[in-house]
């Protein structure tokens, strides 16, 4: 009979493997596509793992596994490393299949919902605020790029290496981890810390950009509250992006025509 | 524009437009990151974090969220660093055209990124069988074939932008004749609505945001008025 998958002292894998699961990590992306969104990243990912198996790559076990493993996944991308540590796991403890597969479309909800709302909607236009207010206040383009990227990729390679590190500890019970505080109650943290943020870098970051228009600055704050009011209420319907497309097409134009 | 430029700016604009969604996603292709490098190989450091910040503020209101279709930031942000680090004597309307240039190749770029899904599609859908026989050679295959397709995107569309938007640019800004400070307070004025929509869409669900916002804009705008 096979244990449960977790219940046993985690197999171990040579370093060199661990590393080349990271990086393939990086690109779990790089054939998404509709139909399979990211599965198979996420076989791209366990093969290195799954060459482990007895028989090695030519072997029943490696075959079977990577036919699992490169179905259809869905995640938020970062987050993939959880479900690739705790994958790796099961399959070199030899968990029953039926049972990898259940386990393996379970950790799809959980991981995309909250690696959005912890990454994209929270951390990183946290550090996007970050990097705006340090323009703002007059750093150089080395240290923008520096606080910007430093500080995205600290939280961005910190993820992926825990994902990889508590789904290889705890298998097919990896759950339980998912209620960390950082993943619970990280996105809220985040929105309290970006709030006041954003009320720092917008004046900052603008007094900077506008330097030759600061004559019209009354209008210029008076069009930007009126925009904003006219965004909140259009929220959905129509993104800011396509608006700007629109006003500084036509601004063009008038100042080209007017000539 | 030389063909040095070119060549620099496209494969910028390819490594920029991987780092999206295939490649590292190290948000090197963020408009503040992405624009500054390009100011700072075609000497105009300054320059290129000016565009990158106002296209940073932009895109903001833009998740990057799985399936849905979004403005593609990391070409389009060399496209608009290098439209105005690529004018030494910046005049009235290079901002404007610069921001402008970006938008439309982040426009357009959005548009190839779902063109190149459903060549991956295409491809996965010709390995399934082989897939299915747990073939890890096909599954490489697959990832590596995505890493290229996208790679080129990124490069053919800075390419042809640069090269349709580069002479537009010069045009338009010769005939421009709006002065500078309407042309600049009118980016501005667009930019930061967009943004200040942008932090509303993110936060507002979060219980008492908006004292957390307004305690940092007076803070802000004490700072600015110190300084």
């Amino acid at each position: 009979m096979t244990a449960p998958a977790g219940s046993l002292p985690a197999p171990s894998l040579p370093v060199h493997t661990w590393v080349e699961i990271f990086v393939r990590q990086l690109a779990v992306q790089a054939s998404w596509n509709y139909e399979l969104l990211l599965g198979t990243g996420i076989g791209f990912c366990l093969e290195p793992a799954l060459r482990h198996l007895a028989g090695g790559r030519q072997g029943e076990a490696y075959r079977a596994a990577m036919a699992r493993q490169s179905a259809y996944f869905n995640a938020h991308p970062y987050l993939t490393a959880v479900a690739v540590g705790s994958l790796a796991r099961a399959e070199l403890e030899r968990a029953p299949a039926g049972q990898i597969e259940r386990f393996r479309t379970a950790l799809c909800g959980p991981l995309g919902s909250v690696g959005d709302r912890l990454v994209w909607a929270g951390w990183l236009p946290f550090c996007s605020l970050l990097g705006l207010a340090a323009f703002g206040l007059g750093a150089s383009p080395l240290a923008v790029l520096l606080i910007f990227l430093g500080l995205y990729n600290v939280g961005h390679i910190g993820l992926r290496v825990w994902g990889l590190r508590v789904g290889w500890t705890h298998g097919m019970r990896v759950a339980a981890a998912l209620a960390n505080p950082v993943l619970r109650h990280g996105p809220t943290y985040i929105a309290r810390a970006a709030g006041p943020l954003a009320g720092i870098a917008l004046p900052l970051a603008l007094d900077r950009i506008i330097e030759p228009g600061r004559a019209l600055l009354g209008g210029v704050l008076l069009a930007t509250v009126a925009g904003a009011v006219l965004l909140t209420r259009l929220h959905g319907r129509i993104e800011g992006w396509r608006i700007a497309v629109g006003v500084l097409a036509a601004c063009a134009l008038y100042a080209v025509v007017a000539q | 524009m030389t063909p040095e430029h070119i060549l620099l700016i496209a494969l910028l604009g390819a490594i920029m437009g991987l780092d999206v969604v295939s490649f590292p996603q190290a948000m090197i292709s963020r408009p503040i990151v992405a624009a500054t490098i390009t100011g700072v190989l075609l000497g105009d450091a300054a320059g290129g974090l000016l565009v990158g910040a106002t296209l940073e503020l932009i895109a903001l209101e833009t998740l990057p969220v799985g399936a849905s279709r979004y403005p593609e930031w990391g070409s389009a942000s060399v496209v608009g660093g290098a439209l105005f680090a690529l004018r030494p004597e910046p005049s009235a309307g290079t901002l404007t055209m610069a921001v402008l240039g970006a938008l439309a190749t982040a426009w357009v770029g959005g548009w190839t990124m779902y063109v190149i899904r459903r060549f991956n599609g295409a491809i996965a859908r010709r390995w399934i069988p082989t897939l299915g026989l747990g073939s890890g050679r096909a599954v490489i295959a697959i990832q590596t074939a995505g890493i290229a397709a996208d790679f080129a995107r990124g490069g053919l569309l800075t390419l042809i932008a640069m090269t349709a938007l580069d002479p537009l640019a010069s045009a338009m800004v010769g005939l421009w004749s709006l002065d500078a400070r309407f042309s600049r307070a009118v980016v501005v004025a667009a930019a930061a609505a967009v943004a200040a929509g942008a932090v509303w869409k993110l936060f507002h669900n979060t219980p008492a945001a908006r004292w957390y916002f307004l305690g940092g804009l007076a803070m802000g705008l004490s700072l600015w008025v110190i300084r």
